[in-house]
């Protein structure tokens, strides 16, 4: 563990000697929190996890607490718990550990979750690519379940709750919790327009649901060990608890690294935690939080003032890692997903492997969508492979304005704010793109597309 | 269920218990398709269209209900591919760390291309997209096997292991 680090959803993970079995899990204090959980009234665990202010750890940083609050309790039909861990945008790799490396734990956070928002069954969407995961997910359940953590009368407390682990099947989409509900009802993960398919209103089967990612989750149950207004102590106002980073792309010391809310900052990140860039090499590009956040250029400077009137004068390096600041420049810290991009690749040939992504998992219900990324697909893949013209650039800000806010689901933007950011912060290198030789294209270390 | 659709494919004793098992877990049983698809594909390395009648019949659903759920998703295949299947992430971050010359020593070391059998039998190599483990990256998955920071040497001696361990079709 990194000094600057900071552990506590990732506390035992990596320790020598300690393994995904129930007992240990018991051995270092699991379930504990489960049974104090399941003494307190269910609204009383929702309002410790308002008070944390925990934001959810998939994308969006929405506050889990209030959306548990919209959850449509008067319905009379079954309500229903999911985890998110389809772990699918670029960049993300931190479920992974927790899932391969402390099972129990997202089994802990998942049965308080459900008594909490009183859930009739809960299920975890799991990736497919994640086998041994999903393995290890359903021995810790059978375990759990003998030992009476979930299952019939949970505990003795007259509460039951059973955790299926439904398996998916390599689509990116199904990670978008309204795709994900489809996908799990035995249908194409076509995503559901909002309103009114709010889950917590109307999610699995019509009925109130909650989607939670693996790592929000997670936090739930230290949010019952320490209570949320100590809980809420951790990080900074309005962005609370720690968060598990990962940092890949062109660093030396890539990895996950849990860290406080914004008491580090992506300069530290990607220096002290990351070992920096190799030798000679200049940052050109980063990416914030996840492939779908827009870019940030490597020399661009960030000035302004912060929503409490403090003025801001930030690199790249000084931006706080947190939920707020990433916004604050104009991106986001959406799945927690740092890239660092350096100065020997050509940035068109970044944007085209970014492309072929988006193209390759749009769902196809929507036009902007499905035909707009796979147009800036075709045009980025042309331009890195020799075929670039100038008036490229205008050509795809045109295709990446007219998808964002015309969709049904937030893959829109994913695709759009890519090509958007791209090409208004690297405006001069797309246009020299049209005059690349194919010696410099040769001279490339690695293609990218 | 009501019609009784015959197959000429014969699924194991085992997949079909698991089937059985897997449906009365869910709340509705249309829910119990994708693991339903899994477990099918398991046994005959594919889902071939007398097999998705069998599914939709069993589940009460109409075959296009099957079918499209079939073709949308990456994983199930229709078709059969090589004795190993060999996905190599293309992504970002794997892309930033060679994930394409990977890729191509893959290709090479079995004479085939993206997508295809190999002339051999023994794999189908194809990309995949982010496998989420950047961290480590290139990265590629064996059958059910991620192998992480992989270089052109590890490439090679992940190759030679299964050709050795994977018969060719073409050297009976
Ligand atoms: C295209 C798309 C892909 C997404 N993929 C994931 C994912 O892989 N994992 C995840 O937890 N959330 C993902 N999300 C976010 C989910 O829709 C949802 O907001 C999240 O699971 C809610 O959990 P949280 O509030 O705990 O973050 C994705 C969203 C979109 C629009
Ligand atoms: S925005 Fe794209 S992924 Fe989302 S529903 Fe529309 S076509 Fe599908
Ligand atoms: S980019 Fe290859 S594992 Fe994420």
């Amino acid at each position: 563990m990194h000094p600057k680090e900071r552990r506590l959803i990732l506390q035992h993970a990596d320790t020598p000697g300690y393994d995904t079995s129930i007992e240990c899990y018991i051995k270092h204090g699991g379930y504990v929190e489960q049974r104090k959980a399941y003494q307190m009234k269910p609204e009383e665990i929702c309002q410790e996890v308002l008070d944390s202010g925990v934001r959810g750890r998939g994308g969006a940083g929405f506050p889990a607490g209030m959306k548990w609050k919209f959850l449509d309790r008067r319905s009379g039909k079954p309500i229903y718990l999911i985890c998110n861990a389809d772990e699918s945008e670029p960049g993300t790799f931190k479920d992974r550990q927790i899932m391969h490396k402390d099972p129990h734990q997202l089994i802990e956070g998942m049965m308080i979750t459900a008594y909490a928002i009183q859930a009739k069954l809960a299920f975890i969407y799991i990736r497919e690519e994640m086998p041994y995961a999903a393995k290890i997910l359903r021995k810790a359940i059978e375990d759990a379940r003998a030992a009476n953590l979930l299952g019939e009368n949970v505990l003795g407390s007259g509460y039951s709750c059973d955790i299926i682990v439904h398996r998916g099947a390599a689509a990116y989409i199904c990670g978008e919790e309204t795709g994900l509900i489809e996908s799990l009802e035995g249908k194409r993960a076509y995503p559901r327009i909002k309103p009114p398919y709010f889950p917590a209103a109307l999610g699995l089967y019509q009925c109130p649901t909650i989607v939670n990612n693996v790592e929000t989750l997670c936090n739930v149950k230290h949010i019952v060990a320490m209570g949320g207004k100590e809980y809420a102590k951790i990080g900074t106002p309005g962005n609370t608890g720690t968060r598990i980073w990962c940092l890949s792309g062109h660093v030396r010391n890539p990895g996950y690294f849990e860290i406080e809310c914004g008491k580090v900052t992506y300069g530290q990140l990607i220096h002290e935690l990351g070992g920096g860039l190799r030798p000679g090499r200049k940052l050109q590009a980063l990416i914030p939080g996840g492939s779908s956040s827009k870019v940030l250029r490597g020399d661009e400077r960030f000035k302004g003032k912060l929503r409490d009137g403090t003025p801001y004068d930030w690199s790249i390096e000084d931006i706080p890692l947190d939920f707020d600041s990433p916004m604050t420049v104009g991106s986001m810290s959406g799945s927690g997903a740092v890239v660092v991009v350096d100065d020997s690749v050509n940035i068109v040939d970044v944007l085209a492997n970014i492309n072929e992504f988006y193209a390759h998992e749009s769902c196809g219900q929507c036009t902007p969508c499905r035909e707009g990324s796979l147009w800036m697909k075709k045009i980025t893949r042309r331009m890195a492979n020799g075929g670039a013209r100038v008036e490229d650039v205008d050509l795809l800000a045109s295709i990446g304005d007219q998808i964002a806010g015309r969709t049904i689901c937030a893959h829109g933007e994913a695709c759009a704010w890519p090509t958007q950011s791209f090409v208004a912060k690297f405006r001069n290198e797309f246009v020299a793109k049209a005059n690349e030789t194919p010696d410099e294209r040769a001279k490339r270390e690695f293609r990218l597309v | 269920m009501s019609t009784q659709v015959k197959m000429s494919i014969q699924l194991k004793d085992e997949t079909l218990r698991e089937i059985e098992a897997v449906i009365p877990r869910y709340p509705q049983s249309r829910s119990a398709l994708m693991p339903i698809l899994h477990a099918v594909q398991a046994d005959l390395g594919h889902i071939p269209l007398e097999a998705q009648e069998w599914v939709a019949d069993k589940l009460g659903l109409t075959p296009i209900q099957v079918r499209e759920v079939v073709t949308f998703y990456p994983y199930y295949r229709e078709h059969p591919i090589g004795k190993r299947y060999i996905r190599v992430c293309r992504t970002l971050s794997c892309a930033l760390n060679g994930a394409y010359k990977i890729c191509d020593h893959f290709k090479r070391e079995f004479d085939t291309d993206l997508n295809v059998i190999s002339p051999d039998g023994r794999v189908t190599v194809e990309f995949a997209e982010c496998l989420a483990s950047c961290g480590t990256a290139p990265v590629a998955m064996v059958d059910d096997d991620l192998y992480e920071n992989l270089t052109e040497e590890k490439v090679v001696e992940i190759c030679n292991r299964i050709k050795q361990e994977t018969p060719s079709s073409t050297q009976e």
